[in-house]
């Protein structure tokens, strides 16, 4: 009875926040309508604001982080989920990626700060001296850009990713890697051929709560960022995420501002909704799929 | 429900309280470290029995622990509410509000924070019935919960709108409690100081129409100083701020392309460069990046050493920001009767041309006698003591015909 009620007191809350974002947000949506996601500027002194700039770089940001933690991430899912080292080694390995999801963000942001950003301000100038005539290596070359913001990212959704993998790679009946072997297969090409395209769908649903987990972040974006809400195609340039433009102007937000970052807020709030369920969607449809096969 | 047992955890050790079949109610205890931190709070449920029942029939210890966990969760209260004063944690039984004192909260700019705490705390020492509370939580929310009746007083860096003292029908004063300017600090690799940058300079550069600071017309004004071939990279302010109102009030009266571009307000687009949360995190942009310039207040940039740019005023005169260049804009500022002056573009040869004073909020009549002869008391220490150190916080001390005008004025506060 109290753990129903405690289930459902979760939705309820869930459910008031959301409406209460919405109620916040009509003003402004009534207002500006979708104008607000087409407009490119955010100018709270004259009331014009457009999220576009931040919505690209929101989803920019997190996209780019993923493609640079999914290989890695799957590289070290298949690196723990077959027997190159010892069980004990493995379980190490193991705890150790997995409590990279257990430091604060406002530390990944720290490290950022110290590490990332003289690398990128110290490699991104020589790209965008050498490569700058392509766009998104085009200069001048900022520290803090949405590349900075986008590596920081990559390690922090990197456990997600890599425990997610792990399991549907684990879950891989073991009568088709005797079968693979069977047929003369080598490791590599059971890896290749039998456990990765039957956990793929897994390791689909391991990248997109990744994405869905990089799109709300907001500490550590709000530090490396630069929060600045300009269209650019260059990744050495500062960007903003939704996360982070609210973290930054809500304290100081008054009137129809206060609105327009509830919009704002509305849009995360779908934005990462959306992507989640279509994680477990992936995932659910993983767990039927290969049922059978056990 | 069956009843269960519960546990009452202690920090060195756990009481178990049996299942009474007379306990009725819900009894909250908490952990209780050496801190005077509370971390949680435990639920036993009984039936049939109040809890002070329970704790007279079980053991003094339960008592104890009880009203140790109350006086812990009243001291980690108050200790929050003073986070600004480390020592409040140490002793937390000291930080219980005493009964008879008048307890003043106010909220606001974060720009003079240092300040109104260090003039709270000395004033507390020389006033121990009067305390006050003061949050750095930024101009704007300042004003609001002063115009929600959170706080009795406010502070803000921008003085209140027309429309803001209609909301309060009109029971505001606003007192200028001290002044402050703002510079533009840079991180030159090679130029430790001494760069002069005249009007249009500064507007270029923050327009982006100087990208470099080799620019010929930065290196006409600066003879001597080697200026490299570097990006200028500018640094603004991520979060809406008085600091930024202020600097942008004075950009978009010195250059009408500033007002098309960009104009003034708390939160603004800049056309180039990156942002930082704060004074803090503008300083940490601007030291970590080379060929950095951004804006920060004096105090700020003082107690961070980062290097200032002497800017040109009206009079076409280089002025290096100090708190007597500070002074001298001030003592050219006239004050009208309502207290509010926006200084956009002093005109004295000596003056530096961005400062501002920054306001306390009050109210015309206080509904409760003792706040408001607190209040007077209060800021009546900041005016006169209190100003004494503003100086060696990088603050500037307002002159003395201000101090004359602002006390006349509190003296009809109710």
């Amino acid at each position: 009875m109290a753990c129903f009620l405690a289930s459902v007191l979760t939705i309820v809350l869930l459910a008031f926040i959301i409406g209460e974002i919405l109620v916040k947000a009509w003003p402004a949506m009534i207002k500006f309508g979708l104008g607000f996601i087409t407009g490119i500027q955010w100018s709270p002194n004259r009331g014009v604001f457009g999220v576009l700039p931040v919505l690209i770089g929101t989803v920019a940001s997190s996209f780019l982080a993923l493609l640079l933690a999914l290989p890695l991430g799957l590289a070290i899912a298949i690196f723990l989920s077959e027997d190159f080292f010892p069980a004990p080694v493995r379980q190490v390995i193991r705890f150790v990626v997995e409590t990279l999801a257990a430091i604060p963000s406002v530390v990944y942001g720290l490290w950022g700060i110290f590490v990332v950003i003289p690398l990128v301000q110290q490699y991104g100038a020589v790209l965008a001296a050498k490569f700058g005539f392509i766009p998104f290596l085009a200069g001048p070359a900022y520290g803090n850009s949405l590349l900075t913001a986008s590596l920081v990212l990559a390690l922090m959704v990197l456990p997600t990713i890599t425990a997610i993998s792990r399991s549907s790679l684990v879950a891989v009946p073991y009568t088709l890697r005797e079968g693979s072997y069977a047929l003369g297969a080598t490791r590599w090409e059971t890896i290749l051929s039998v456990i990765i395209p039957t956990a793929a769908p897994g390791i689909v649903a391991s990248g997109i709560l990744g994405f869905g987990r990089a799109m709300g972040e907001t500490m550590a974006v709000a530090m490396l960022i630069g929060n600045s809400q300009r269209l650019s195609w260059s990744l050495l340039s500062p960007s903003n995420t939704l996360s982070a433009l609210l973290a930054n102007q809500f304290a100081e937000a008054d009137g129809i501002q206060v609105s327009a970052l509830m919009y704002a807020a509305a849009l995360l709030v779908v934005l990462t909704l959306g992507v989640n369920i279509a994680g477990e969607a992936v995932l659910r449809h993983t767990q039927k799929a290969t049922a059978g096969l056990r | 429900m069956e009843p269960r047992d519960g546990i009452i955890a202690n920090k060195s050790k756990v009481l178990e309280v049996r299942g009474n079949p007379e306990a009725t109610s819900i009894l909250h205890v908490g952990i209780v470290t050496r801190k005077g931190l509370f971390s949680g709070v435990m639920v036993t449920q009984y039936l049939h029995l109040n809890p002070t029942k329970i704790m007279k029939n079980h053991s003094i210890q339960l008592r104890i622990l009880a009203s140790a966990t109350m006086l812990a969760g009243v001291a980690f209260v108050t200790s929050c509410q003073k986070a600004p004063n480390p020592s409040s944690s140490e002793v937390p039984k000291e930080t219980v509000p005493k009964q008879a004192g008048t307890l003043l909260n106010g909220s606001g700019a974060t720009f003079p924070a240092p300040m109104y705490l260090r003039w709270a705390s000395d004033f507390h020492k020389a006033t121990s019935d009067i305390t006050v509370n003061y949050q750095g939580v930024g101009s704007g929310a300042g004003i609001k919960q002063f115009t929600d009746g959170i706080t009795d007083f406010g502070a803000s860096d921008v003085a209140m709108s027309d429309a803001e003292i209609a909301k309060v029908n009109g029971n505001v004063l606003m007192l200028p409690a001290t002044a402050g300017t703002i510079v533009l600090a840079y991180n030159i690799p090679g130029v430790q100081g001494g760069l002069k940058l005249s009007r249009s300079d500064y507007v270029g550069i923050l327009l982006g129409t100087i990208k470099s600071w080799n620019d010929p017309v930065i290196v006409k004004d600066n003879d001597g100083i080697a200026l490299p071939n570097l990006p200028i990279t500018v640094v603004a302010r991520s979060d809406g701020s008085g600091t930024t109102a202020v600097f942008t009030a004075h950009l978009d009266a010195i250059s009408p392309e500033f007002t098309s571009k960009v104009g003034s307000g708390k939160s603004v687009t800049w056309p180039i460069g990156v942002a930082g949360k704060g004074n803090d995190g503008v300083t940490a942009l601007i030291k970590q990046t080379p060929g950095a310039i951004g804006y920060v207040e004096f105090g700020y940039a003082e107690n961070n050493k980062l290097t200032m740019a002497a800017l040109q005023n009206k009079a076409g005169n280089f002025i290096a920001p100090t708190i007597e260049s500070g002074a001298a804009t001030l003592a050219s500022v006239n004050l009208p009767e309502n207290l509010r002056a926006f200084i956009t573009d002093p005109e004295g040869a000596n003056d530096y041309p961005i400062a501002t004073f920054t306001w306390l909020l009050v109210k015309k009549t206080y509904t409760d006698a003792n706040k408001a002869a607190a209040v007077k008391a209060f800021v009546t220490y900041g005016l006169t003591t209190g100003q004494a150190i503003a100086p060696e916080l990088g603050y500037i001390a307002l002159p003395a015909n201000v101090v004359t005008k602002v006390q006349t004025a509190l003296a009809t506060v109710k």
